[in-house]
This record gives structure tokens, C-alpha cells and sequence, in this order.
């Protein structure tokens, strides 16, 4: 039933948010709903037996469909990262005025239900109808509260995924009709056998739907302008979260069914996914805007992580694991603090901060201990995923690693300038008023820290975690 | 056979009762107690109990399918008068007369869901399309109902002759008015499918694509179906529509193997351009109305799966998609009705000052969209799926799965309007029923979005 609970928890609180008037009132209520998943999660995850975290139920019996969820590793340890996400964003954020603030937290919380129900469908019918839910929150969310130019950046994102999404659904139909059982069971499409031509075909069909929703390069296009314009806790959500969606999905659903396309396309992919790394790590070089920097970075690391997903060697695929926990409380701590400084300043421009670190010294703290974690520094979290999938593409080809190193390079170059354009140097006029940031948010900012330096020193429990997932990928080929 | 004797009998008591009462609104309401009445019959009829047992010599066919879309489409149309029937009563001074009009609509539905010989399938389209004819010239001082009316009769008319003409070399080629039945013998002489068989199929095919709009032969739909009053354009793109459609499946899905493999070609053609044309121009439309117009186009190019498929999928399918789009396409006419301006702009910030209506337009709106959770998403699926399972046809699938992204960008531009636009839509007074009659609509647009058994198992009971 813990599953369930998942998926029914933030379900339920949402719906009923839609209905709650007043700024306090409906972020409690959307704290309070997401502490409890958290807990449940918890629960589930580390105290409770195996047996409690499946769950199957007759949905769709003329279509073969039923509604069945499961945990592996990959799966408990997303639903982890995804419910400490959000308690973190609710408080971190709550300090922004939203007008009607019962909707935009109902949504929110819509968009949580969205999200567990990928990380745990079990049934491709199921997994497709959370893939979209996700997605229609976050539309709303971004075109109501977002930027200026929201409408046409959202619209962009909306399409791009949707045209993915239905590409899949029409490989999902195909594996349908090929199952042995017609049935939408992951297991059945595990056992599906595919002349070539075939597999090759129904295997770009899902890819192009996950490469749009990592984004990897070329398909990346949508995803600056929608992070630029969405409000901060809903970039905290797509870049933290739902991009991993896309990851997950290729270790869940397109290596496993499609296990001789994927080896025979791995190279395409890797090459493309270097391209984007270093693409992406180039233009965040001569970005102004701290958001649009995040977000290229956001790619570059996205990038990283699909190549050593194709690498097919295990520790990529371990690095890939712990990093897409890593890669989301990291991002997440990066636009905490760009948010603090967006409300408290007004701006996100380089040209106009400086010298924050004599202002804000506990901030300047955090703030350089996770541009660290975002170069993947030793003694961060991202180093030991970055080393283990580097490592992981190594052992695939030597010199495509060689030239996805660079993207270490220039993640130092656009990092530590970030660095040293917001906090050093001389104060601006903009920030010669800058105050210490206080409260929760700063102590949001520390527990992120606090992870991001133990699974730094000591990433095993993430690794035994995954573990079995990773066995599993590697027993499929 | 209840329905089509119930309705014919009920158009004339509509006439009737618009001479006896005076008052309009009490005509919706005779109008509602009688599409109750007719439920009732075609409902009893579904379970074996008749009002009259005729022997239709074989012209008739009254299978479970037909009557379950009479179903559909008798529920969906009482949906429509309580929705909009007071914007029926304020087209014209004849409202009794519109109501009866539309129960001999659906004296011609009936007829074509259950239609076996050729004949009849042309009775059920003539009696199915002259009241359309007046409906859609029904505000008689407007110049474009006019010139819709007129523009409608004269490729109506067309249509139909190109039908009678396949009928005639059908009946001229096999001497029987039945499809796939010869009562030519086979001999030396005459090979078993005569030229003018396949000649009659294709002439059929044309004007059948002509009725339910599918490119190249949808040249009528955008002028008729903005120049009609809006509530008359709700029934004509829905009821009537998936009627078409339910006769187009009874007539094609059988005996097509007599076109061979170019049959299947000459079908994709037509999808693609049909798909192609609807969700093309609709993205360029201004005025709401008109993009539902074209819109509809596009709806029919998935319909159109159901003939590409011709297997069991597609048959549930096509009854799905008849519930889904006659649900959504109706509830946003209800709305697009109320509204003064019927461009994109007159719906600008429609979410703020009518949050109800705002909200129903777009569940309805996602709907038509095939977004999931809806119950739009489950017809296009059964569509799709039925062209898979038929096989061979994932090209076809994936072209029709690009333009429903496309349809995206006109359904999604109305949501930006009444959602992220400020505005001061202008609206004719909304009353309390009518919202709660929306947000039934909405309600159930979802409910069968998440379990579309709903609709399904009552075909098979």
C-alpha cells in the first residue's frame, strides 16, 4: 500500500488546495502534505518489508492494463530524492507572494503526484498516464506565474514534450500488440522479441520522448527559455526533479525492451550527448543571467549522464544513479540561492551584483560549497558520480571520454565566475543593501549542504541502494 | 426500431405542441421529457422489447451496436437541450418547430445504425440532412445563415446524387441493394466482382466523405458551420457528425476486400490530407467558432481510423470517440454561445470573471486535445490502437500522432486566453443550472477519461 499512499497523499492534498483561500493557509497545508509523503516515503523505503512497496490492481481489463506499481532501487531512491524536493522548495520559496496561492500550491502538489506515479508505474499505460499528469501542472503553473514572456516559452515546453510523449504512446501501442499476453505489463514488454528493423523503428520512437524531457542535444532547445520564465520553485521542480524523469525512463524502459538498438545506437547517442555537454557548458561561459547559467549547466550535467547511461558499463551506471540524486539537490541549492537574490535585489544579472560574501558571508559559504559540488570537486557528492561515470565511459571509448573531460574544464570557468562575479569584488548599488538571508531558508540551504558533503565523503548507502537496479541492466544485454 | 418510430411520432407532437403552447420555454421542456421518452424506447429495444414488430424484409439489420449508438447520441443530444436549450428558444420565434426538426435528425440517426440495404442507408441520409438544411438557415434575417443554408443544401444535394449513383451501379452490378450480396449468377461471362461493383464503392466512399467532411470533400464544413447559429453548429459537429460516421463503419468495414489493396491506400490518402487540412488551417483561424470548424476536420481524420482498422477495436472505438468528442465539442459550444465576442481575444481572461465556465472549456478543451485523464485521450488511443492492431500501419500512426500535437496549439490558445490573458470577457447572463450543467459535462468527460469501461461494458451487456 505504500505506493499507493504515495500517489493518493499529494493527490488528494491537491485537489483539496484548490479550494483553500490565503497565502498561510495554503502553504502549511502544502508543506504539511509533502512532510507526510516525505515521512511515508521514509517509511517505505528503509522500515517497512519488500512486499509492502508493490501494488496491483485491475484498471483497464478489455485493454490488459492493470494498475500496478513497483520499487526497485532506482525507483526508491528517486521517490526519495523527489520527496525531500519538495518540502525543501515549499519552505525555500515561501517567502514569494503568489496571487491566488490555493492554485499554485494545488498544482504543485498535482505535480508531485505526476512524478511518484512515473518513478513507480509498473505498467507502460500507467507510466504514460503519470508522465502527462506531470506535465500538465507544470504548463499551468509556468503560463500563470511565470516570467514575462511565459506564455510562448511554457507553450514551447508543452508541445515539445507532448509531441514526445505521443511518439511513445504509438511505440507503447506497437509493444502492445507485440506482447505475447497483450498486456501493458513491464515484464511483458521485457520479453518481447523484435526483428531489428523493428526494435530500431519503436526504439527512436521512445528515445526522442526521453532525449525532449532530459533535454539531451538537439532537443534541448525548449528548456532555457522555459527555466528562465518559470516562477523559482517550478524550475526547482523541472530541473531537479522532472528532468530525471527522462533519465529514468531510459533505464527503466528503453535499455531493457530494446537492449540490441540500444547497443547498436550507443554511439550516435554518446557522441550527441557530448556535442550537447560541451554545446551547452560554452554558452553558459558567456551567459549574464544566473538563471540561464544554471540551466545550461543544468544540460551540460543532463548531457553527462545520458552518455554514461549508453556506456553500459557498470560504474556509469552507478555514477549515473547517485548523480541524478545528487544532480537534483545540488541544482535545487543553486536556485535557492539565485531565488534569494532575484527577491531580495531584484536582479539576476551579473553586471549588477558583487560583493555579496562582505554582506551575506553565511550565504557566500553555502553558496561556494555548492558551486563546488556543481564542478564535482572532491569531497562534493557530484564528484563521486562524475568520477564513476566518467570512468564508465573510459571503459566504453577512450577518446570520447577524453573530449567529454573539457566539460570539467569549462564547468570550472562558469562556475567559479559565477562565483566570483555575485560574491567578490567590490559592491555594487544594486548590493550595497544586501542583507544576510535568514530563517529556513538558510537553514534549507544547510541541510542541502549537510547531503551534498556526506555523500560526498561517504556514498555507499546510495550506491547499495541502486544497486540491484543496476545488476538488472547489466544481466538484460 | 422503437427510436426510429418514437422520434418520428415525437417531431410530430413537437410540431403540434408549438401550435397549442405558447410559451417557449415550455417547448425545451416537452423537447427534454420526450428525448427522455425516446431513451426509454431505444432502451427497451436494446433488451428485446418492441413497440411495433416489423418485418423489414432484410433492410433493416438491428444489431446491439446500432442501438447502443442511439443510445449515445439520444443522451447526447438531452445533454445539448438542457445545456442549450434556451439558446435554441432565442434563435427564432419557432422553437417547438426547431425541436421537432431535430427529433426527425434523429429519426435519420436511427435509421442509419441500422441500416442493411442500400436504400435505406439513402433514406436515413436524406431524412438525416433536410432538417439540417432549415436548422442551419434558421436565423433567417442573418445573410451568412442564409448563404449557409444555401451553400449546404447545394453540395448536400450534390453529395447525395454522387451517393445514388454508386447505389445505382451497385444494384446494376450485383442486382441486390445489399452490400457484398449477388444475385447475379457467376458464370464465364461475368466475373464474380463486377467493374461496376467496385465503381458503385468508390462513388459511395465519396459522397459518405462528403457527409462526415473528410478532405478533399470538406469544402462545405468551415462556411456552414460558422454561418449556422451556434447552438445548430453544437448539433451538426457532434450528433450528426459521429452518425455519419456510425453509418460510414457499417458500410465499409465488411466489404472492402472487393477494393483489394488499393482500399487501404486510397483511405490513408484521404486521413493524411483530411488530418492535414483540418489541424493546418485551424492553426490560422481567428474567431473560435470557425477554428472548432476546422477543427472538427480534424476530429474526422481520426474517426477515419475506425474504417482503417475495420477489427473489434475499431467499432468500441468509434462509439468512445461519438461519447468523448459529442461530450467536449458540446460543452464548449454551450460556452462559446454565452460568449459576445467569438474571437480569441473574447475569451481573455475568462478564468477570472467565470471561473466555472473558464474551467469546464478547458477540461473539455484538453479532451478534444487527447491530453490523458480525459476522456478524449482514450477515443484517440482506441482509434491508434485499432489501426496498429490491423497492422502494417505505424507510419500512418505516427503522422496522425504529429498532428495531434499540432491540434495542441489552436485548443491550447483558447486556455491562454481565458487562463494567462487579462481581459474583460463579455458574456450573456450565466445562470446557476447552467454551470452545474457543465460541470457535469466536465465531470464526466473525466470520469470516463480514467475508466472508459464506463461506456464500453454497456455495449456489452
Amino acid at each position: 500500500m505504500i505506493p499507493v499512499s504515495l500517489i493518493l497523499i499529494p493527490l488528494i492534498t491537491g485537489l483539496a488546495a484548490f479550494f483553500l483561500k490565503g497565502e498561510n493557509a495554503a502553504k502549511n497545508w502544502a508543506l504539511l502534505s509533502s512532510a507526510i509523503t516525505l515521512a511515508v516515503a521514509v517509511a517505505g523505503i528503509f522500515f517497512l518489508p519488500a512486499h509492502d512497496l508493490s501494488y496491483d490492481a485491475a484498471w483497464l481489463p478489455q485493454l490488459g492494463s492493470r494498475f500496478s506499481l513497483m520499487t526497485d532501487g532506482m525507483g526508491k531512491m528517486l521517490v526519495l530524492l523527489t520527496t525531500i524536493a519538495f518540502p525543501v522548495i515549499i519552505i525555500a520559496t515561501a517567502r514569494n507572494q503568489y496571487k491566488n496561492p490555493g492554485s499554485f500550491y494545488a498544482l504543485l502538489l498535482l505535480s508531485q503526484t505526476g512524478l511518484l506515479g512515473v518513478f513507480l508505474a509498473a505498467d507502460a499505460l500507467v507510466f504514460y498516464f503519470f508522465w502527462e499528469l506531470a506535465l500538465v501542472p507544470v504548463y499551468f503553473l509556468c503560463s500563470i506565474w511565470g516570467g514575462e514572456k511565459r506564455i510562448a516559452a511554457t507553450f514551447k515546453f508543452f508541445v515539445y514534450t507532448f509531441l514526445g510523449s505521443l511518439l511513445m504512446l504509438a511505440g507503447i501501442l506497437y509493444l502492445y500488440f507485440q506482447s505475447a499476453d497483450h498486456s501493458f505489463a513491464l515484464q511483458s514488454f521485457y520479453h518481447i522479441k523484435l526483428s531489428a528493423g523493428q526494435e530500431a523503428l519503436i526504439f527512436w520512437l521512445f528515445f526522442i520522448a526521453f532525449a525532449i524531457k532530459m533535454p539531451v542535444f538537439p532537443f534541448h532547445t525548449w528548456q532555457p527559455d522555459a527555466y528562465e520564465q518559470s516562477p523559482t520553485a517550478v524550475t526547482m521542480i523541472l530541473s531537479g526533479v522532472m528532468v530525471k524523469m527522462g533519465i529514468f525512463a531510459l533505464l527503466r524502459w528503453l535499455l531493457p525492451v530494446f537492449p540490441h538498438a540500444s547497443a547498436q545506437y550507443a554511439h550516435l547517442i554518446i557522441i550527441l550527448s557530448v556535442i550537447g555537454m560541451l554545446y551547452a557548458s560554452l554558452i553558459a561561459i558567456r551567459q549574464d543571467d544566473i538563471k540561464r547559467l544554471i540551466a545550461y549547466s543544468s544540460i551540460a550535467h543532463i548531457g553527462l549522464m545520458s552518455a554514461a547511461v549508453f556506456a553500459h558499463q557498470q560504474t556509469g551506471l552507478e555514477g549515473v544513479m547517485i548523480q541524478m540524486f545528487n544532480h537534483g539537490i545540488n541544482v535545487i541549492g543553486l536556485w535557492i540561492v539565485a531565488d534569494v537574490i532575484e527577491q531580495q535585489l531584484g536582479t539576476r544579472k551579473f553586471s549588477d551584483l558583487g560583493g555579496l560574501a562582505q554582506k551575506a558571508p553565511a550565504m557566500a559559504i553555502l553558496l561556494v560549497v555548492m558551486a563546488f559540488a556543481n564542478i564535482a570537486l572532491p569531497l562534493t557528492n557530484a564528484f563521486v558520480g562524475e568520477f564513476l561515470m566518467f570512468n564508465g565511459l573510459f571503459r566504453y571509448n577512450i577518446w570520447i571520454a577524453a573530449v567529454a573531460c573539457i566539460s570539467i574544464i569549462l564547468a570550472a570557468v562558469y562556475t567559479l565566475n559565477m562565483v566570483q562575479k555575485v560574491l567578490y569584488g567590490s559592491t555594487t548599488g544594486v548590493t550595497a543593501n544586501a542583507r544576510e538571508i535568514g530563517g529556513n531558508v538558510q537553514w534549507m540551504l544547510a541541510i542541502l549542504v549537510i547531503i551534498i558533503i556526506a555523500l560526498g565523503v561517504y556514498p555507499q548507502p546510495m550506491i547499495d541502494l541502486t544497486k540491484d537496479t543496476v545488476q538488472a541492466i547489466l544481466a538484460n544485454r | 426500431m422503437n427510436a426510429i418510430i418514437v422520434s418520428a411520432l415525437l417531431g410530430v407532437v413537437m410540431m403540434f405542441s408549438g401550435i397549442i403552447v405558447k410559451n417557449r420555454s415550455y417547448h425545451t421542456v416537452i423537447a427534454a421529457g420526450g428525448l427522455l421518452l425516446l431513451l426509454l424506447a431505444n432502451l427497451l429495444n436494446s433488451y428485446g422489447i418492441w413497440v411495433i414488430k416489423v418485418d423489414t424484409h432484410n433492410m433493416f439489420n438491428f444489431e446491439q451496436f446500432g442501438m447502443y449508438f442511439n443510445t449515445i447520441a439520444i443522451a447526447a443530444t438531452l445533454i445539448y437541450v438542457l445545456l442549450s436549450g434556451k439558446a435554441v428558444e432565442k434563435i427564432g420565434s419557432y422553437s417547438a418547430d426547431y425541436y421537432a426538426l431535430i427529433f426527425f435528425v434523429l429519426c435519420g440517426v436511427s435509421i442509419l445504425s441500422a441500416f442493411n440495404s442500400l436504400l435505406i442507408l439513402f433514406l436515413g441520409i436524406e431524412i438525416l440532412t433536410i432538417p439540417l438544411y432549415i436548422l442551419t438557415g434558421a436565423d433567417k434575417r442573418n445573410l451568412k445563415s442564409n448563404e449557409a443554408s444555401l451553400k449546404y443544401f447545394l453540395m448536400g444535394c450534390f453529395s447525395t446524387g454522387i451517393m445514388l449513383m454508386g447505389v445505382t451501379l451497385i444494384y446494376g452490378g450485383t442486382g441486390s441493394f445489399i452490400l457484398g450480396e449477388s444475385k447475379v449468377p457467376e458464370s464465364a461471362l461475368m466475373p464474380k466482382t463486377s467493374f461496376l461493383e467496385i465503381a458503385g464503392m468508390i462513388l459511395l466512399f465519396v459522397s459518405m466523405c462528403f457527409k462526415v467532411s473528410a478532405a478533399p470533400f470538406h469544402f462545405w464544413t468551415p462556411d456552414v458551420y460558422d454561418g449556422a447559429p451556434g447552438v445548430f453548429t453544437s448539433f451538426m459537429a457532434t450528433i450528426v457528425k459521429a452518425a455519419g460516421f456510425i453509418a460510414f463503419v457499417r458500410l465499409f468495414d465488411q466489404h472492402t476486400e472487393l477494393l483489394g489493396p488499393s482500399w487501404k491506400i486510397l483511405l490513408s490518402f484521404v486521413i493524411i490530407a483530411t488530418l492535414l487540412v483540418g489541424n493546418i488551417t485551424a492553426v490560422f483561424q481567428q474567431s473560435v467558432k470557425r477554428m472548432l470548424a476546422y477543427s472538427s476536420i480534424a476530429q474526422a481524420g481520426f474517426m477515419l481510423f475506425s474504417l482503417y482498422g475495420a477489427n473489434d477495436l475499431a467499432r468500441e472505438g468509434i462509439l468512445l470517440y461519438s461519447v468523448a468528442y459529442s461530450l467536449a465539442t458540446i460543452g464548449i459550444f454551450a460556452v462559446l454561445i454565452k460568449m459576445k465576442d467569438y474571437t480569441f481575444e473574447g475569451f481573455n481572461g475568462l478564468a477570472k470573471t467565470q471561473p466555472v465556465l473558464a474551467l469546464s472549456t478547458a477540461i473539455c478543451l484538453l479532451s478534444l486535445a487527447g491530453i490523458p485523464l480525459t476522456a478524449g485521450f482514450f477515443a484517440k488511443y482506441y482509434m491508434l490502437a485499432s489501426a496498429v492492431k490491423a497492422g502494417g500501419s505505424l507510419w500512418l500512426v505516427v503522422i496522425a500522432v504529429l498532428f495531434a500535437a499540432v491540434s495542441v496549439y489552436y485548443y491550447f490558445r483558447v486556455i491562454q486566453a481565458m487562463y494567462f490573458k487579462d481581459g474583460e470577457p463579455e458574456t450573456e447572463e450565466i445562470t446557476g443550472p447552467f454551470k452545474l450543467g457543465l460541470l457535469v459535462v466536465a465531470a464526466l468527460v473525466i470520469l470516463v477519461g480514467i475508466f472508459p469501461s464506463l461506456v464500453l461494458n454497456w455495449f456489452y451487456f
